[in-house]
């Protein structure tokens, strides 16, 4: 038996036209505290639904060894029964059932078919005093807040008798407190024998926290410290995350940069769902002409809430904060004002948000400008035809015909299909958000000399992206978000994937 | 009443024959698809009718009986109208058969017992059809209850008030005017024709379906010759004038059966024109359009401007002004206005929609669709009854329909999702 309690040699994982993971190694000593680092979309949640089961034997390639055991999970309850636990960002528990009902959920305590709830009640209470939870087992767990929900799962998974415990961003939506609580709880766990897993952007909690460190970036494993040997700094690892060359991926540009279009002041956002968290808090951003402005940040900083409240309040409650357009001060109340003002918003999730899948091509493109092919609420649809016809053709979106259904069509494509319906709004605020997520490199070429083009026009243009190397390679200007505030604004001669990384980080 | 059916959509999806160089292989069968989706609901309309016509020895397709069909189902493809709509928008309304009721109620009681004259007491009725579907409207798309919950309970609460207000009698007799309506024919203004072997038929009839057919074919012309301007592909000459032939043969033949019977139906008469104005309400209204946008994915919906609250809020005023309708015109065809009125309605009509192509998740669907599928359910009826059935063995019938038709949309549209 080696030290090692889990060993991944040479995983290999494709999507459809994307490759997450390739030949990733990691090897998890017993008992230790290991972290993973890497930007998003680096295949750090790949690696681990690969690990967990939810993406079983068969659909990767490469060896698991548990236990120096060679592992094939079949799926998520065989990787439990192994006694490996995954606790993902979004928590899945039940809102509604009791805190003993959540922890035994898919594992009741019963006899004979009927649920023992003495038995259930009572280890569920000694449950919660292993992880220092001082609530009874019957209260409901929508009456918790996210840092008690969190102690929960980590109940769950000990009731599973777990051996190897992954925590994926455990403290990305706590504060402070109950970040330090859960990290102490963490300690506890490893000197208890319980090896874990913790992928996280907080550097400062994994130098604090981690035993060994393995870095991804672009789905290849880069490097793993020992934090114990190896001098461990934030920029070591930072570096190791970004640390790629950004040639010619971009089309080159010269900006027309021109007069300020749009100012957003003091903006400040409250969740709606949980009463009295501000997502945004006092952001201040000036959009010019023929500029295209990034937006930095990691997950859960606020970008798209920021981006969304903005676009006639279709996120978030308690709105505050000015929006002066071409030196007029503006109140988006609704969506159909933001339109009526020029503003676009491209959705991060076009699948979601952004298509009428089962529609064709042409009744997506008028869909948000419905009006200007109408006269007294008739649509002209010959008209209609022609002018998606002229976005196929301009934006070379790849389909026999504007009749195709866009339900069909490749993620670049059907990206094309959504910013032709907001170029086709006659905006001149365009809203990008994840551009060119989920789209092979020459969909994003394209997207890129789209989204020049548009500068070039006289349009503003704000980028958010989770890719660093894109914002850098697209953007004149980036503005940092973290955790709700600006925390940085830099030109592009000054911008470093290393700068941005630390400005988003900072604060957190 | 199928000759509508080439609608501008139809006609664009089978149009886009012509292969294009550098398409990619595998397209011809997913296009077939589509449109076995789309149009096998009115091949299955044409058999289900052969199939009767050679069980009932064409007693099926007989004057009368052609005549029959038309005003027996009329109030449910009223009925099927508005259903389609809402269930497009992703919803659906259990209330429709009691709204009927109350609504006949309403005119009974205005004609009957008040003594208004028609014309009025129809306005007040249909504008009472509107204010129950607003007050189911705003629980729905402004207080965000399910259409399922709150049309439940409409169906509770009108038929509770049609009691309270009938007791547990019915109101007749009916003016006149109703019941012309409702079970009536146009006069034989310009006398009869003879037709040769076929006997006598009533002229004005004859010529009303000839400007039917003339209309259709104009209409569908300039479309066409609209589209090649804008250079859009087309159908190849040939099939456009088969199409049109078909559809002219169809509506000439009932025509040709109903003039010599007693005229034609009042009912036809209005059903055409509201079938007539829906279709080109679901195809070429920004109104219309945005019902699709709606039930085809709401967020994006939102997020593209489009008011969702509003557009749920009228299309259900406009179930309830419909609802109305067919409340006027089924009391009038009874010559009363019972407690009992409308029972079962609701179904009949969401199960014209399904049968007739919509989708359950919503954002798919046609007017004609939702005709075709009550017609479907009214040969079925017609055609047992003729042979003479059981009623049990009719309603086995309708519900496997009901079943094999959904069952068919999933079957395709899975078919089509395995193929990308």
């Amino acid at each position: 038996m080696t030290d090692h309690i889990l060993r991944m040699q040479g995983i290999t994982k494709t999507f459809p036209g994307v490759t997450a993971l390739q030949d990733v190694n990691l090897s998890v000593r017993r008992g230790e505290i290991h972290a993973i680092c890497g930007e998003n979309g680096a295949g750090k949640s790949t690696l681990m639904k690969v690990l967990s089961g939810v993406y079983p034997h068969g659909t990767y390639r490469g060896d698991i060894y548990f236990d120096d055991e060679p592992c094939r999970l079949s799926g998520i309850r065989d990787s439990e029964h192994r006694g490996i636990v995954i606790i993902h960002q979004e928590l899945a528990l039940c809102p509604q059932l009791s805190i003993a009902e959540n922890i035994f959920l898919g594992n009741e305590q019963a006899h004979r078919g009927l649920i023992d709830w003495n038995k259930t009640h009572h280890e569920a209470a000694q449950l919660l005093a292993r992880v220092g939870l001082a609530e009874s087992p019957v209260t409901p767990v929508m009456d918790l807040g996210v840092g008690k929900q969190q102690l929960v799962e980590i109940a769950k998974a000990l009731s599973k008798e777990v051996k190897l415990l992954i925590l994926d961003e455990p403290t990305a939506a706590l504060n402070d407190e109950d970040s330090a609580h859960l990290l102490d709880l963490l300690r506890g766990l490893r000197d208890a024998g319980i090896t874990c897993v913790i992928i996280s952007h907080k550097l400062n909690e994994v130098l604090a926290i981690a035993d060994a460190i393995t870095i991804l970036r672009d789905g290849r494993t880069i490097e793993t410290l020992d934090v114990a040997t190896d001098q461990v700094t934030e920029d070591r690892i930072i570096s190791g995350m970004v640390g790629r060359d950004l040639d010619h991926r971009f089309p080159p540009h010269t900006p027309k940069i021109g007069e300020e279009l749009l100012r957003i002041e003091d903006w400040t956002v409250h969740s709606p769902t949980q009463h009295g968290r501000v997502v945004v808090s006092g952001a201040n951003l000036v959009l010019r002409r023929g500029e295209i402005v990034g937006l930095a940040g990691l997950m859960g900083a606020g970008r798209t809430e920021l981006a969304m409240s903005v676009f006639g309040r279709s996120y978030g409650t308690n709105i505050t904060g000015r929006i002066v357009k071409d030196g007029r001060e503006i109140h988006l109340k609704s969506v159909r004002d933001a339109i009526r003002h020029g503003i676009a918003y491209v959705t991060e999730d076009r699948k979601r948000y952004g298509l009428n899948l089962i529609e064709d091509i042409k009744r997506n493109v008028s869909a948000a400008a419905l009006g200007k092919l109408a006269k007294r609420g008739w649509v002209n649809d010959n008209e209609e035809y022609r002018v998606a016809d002229e976005y196929r053709a301009g934006m070379n979106i790849k389909a026999p015909s504007v009749l195709s259904v866009t339900g069909k069509l490749s993620g670049g494509n059907q990206q094309k299909v959504v910013l032709s319906k907001w170029i086709f709004t006659d905006a001149d605020l365009l809203i990008l958000d994840e551009p060119t997520r989920g789209i092979d490199v020459g969909a994003k070429y394209e997207i890129y000399t789209i989204i020049n083009r548009l500068a070039d026009e006289g349009r503003a243009i704000l980028v958010i992206s989770s890719e660093l190397p894109e914002l850098l390679g697209l953007c004149d200007r980036i503005y940092t978000l973290s955790a709700g505030r600006i925390s940085g604004e830099l030109p592009r001669e000054q911008a470093t994937q290393e700068r941005l990384m630390q400005y988003m980080t900072k604060g957190q | 009443m199928t000759s509508v059916a080439p609608t501008n959509a139809d006609l664009a999806v089978a149009g886009t024959t012509p292969a294009q160089p550098g398409q990619p292989a595998g397209r011809p069968p997913r296009r077939f698809s589509v449109n076995l989706r789309q149009s096998g609901i009115y091949v299955a309309f044409a058999l289900i009718v052969v199939l009767f016509s050679v069980l009932t020895d064409g007693a099926m397709l007989q004057p009368q009986n052609i005549s029959n069909i038309i005003v027996q189902n009329s109030y449910i493809l009223i009925l099927a109208i508005g259903m389609i709509l809402i269930i497009i928008a992703g919803h659906i309304d259990l209330s429709v058969g009691s709204v009927v009721a109350v609504t006949g109620a309403i005119t009974g009681v205005l004609t009957v017992n008040m003594g208004m004259p028609w014309p009025l007491a129809l306005v007040i009725t249909l504008v009472a059809g509107g204010l129950i579907g607003a007050w189911q409207g705003y629980w729905i798309a402004y207080f965000g209850i399910p259409a399922f919950i709150v049309t439940l309970a409409g169906m509770l609460l009108f038929r509770a008030l049609t009691l309270t207000v009938l007791g547990n009698q019915g109101i007749g007799p009916f003016p006149e005017p109703i019941r012309t309506l409702a079970n009536g024919f146009t006069n034989g203004y310009l006398g009869n024709i003879g037709l040769g072997p076929l006997g006598g038929a009533d002229l004005f009839s004859l010529l009303a379906g000839v400007a039917a057919v003339a209309g259709i074919a104009i209409t569908q012309w300039r479309a066409r010759a609209a589209r090649l301007r804008y250079r859009q592909t087309v159908d190849p000459l040939p099939i456009f004038l088969a199409k049109n032939a078909v559809a002219a043969i169809l509506v000439l033949g009932i025509v040709v059966q109903l003039a010599r019977f007693r005229n034609l139906p009042w009912v036809l008469v209005l059903l055409a024109a509201l079938v007539l104005g829906y279709s080109l309400l679901t195809n070429r209204a920004v109104f219309g359009r945005q019902i699709y946008a709606v039930g085809g994915n709401m967020q994006a919906a939102v997020l593209s401007g489009v008011k969702v609250k509003s557009i749920v809020f009228w299309i259900f005023v406009n179930m309830g002004v419909l609802s109305a309708l067919a409340g006027i015109i089924f009391a009038g065809r009874l010559n009363q206005a019972g407690p009992t009125a409308g029972t079962q309605f609701e179904l009949d009509a969401i199960a014209a929609a399904f049968i007739g192509g919509a989708a359950v998740q919503g954002g798919v669907g046609k007017v004609i669709g939702a005709i075709t599928g009550g017609l479907i359910m009214g040969v079925i009826n017609n055609g047992m009854s003729l042979i003479g059935a059981p009623s049990e063995r009719v309603m086995l019938v309708k519900g496997l329909v009901l079943l094999a038709a959904v069952a068919f949309d999933v079957w395709t549209k899975r078919r089509a999702g395995a193929a990308r």
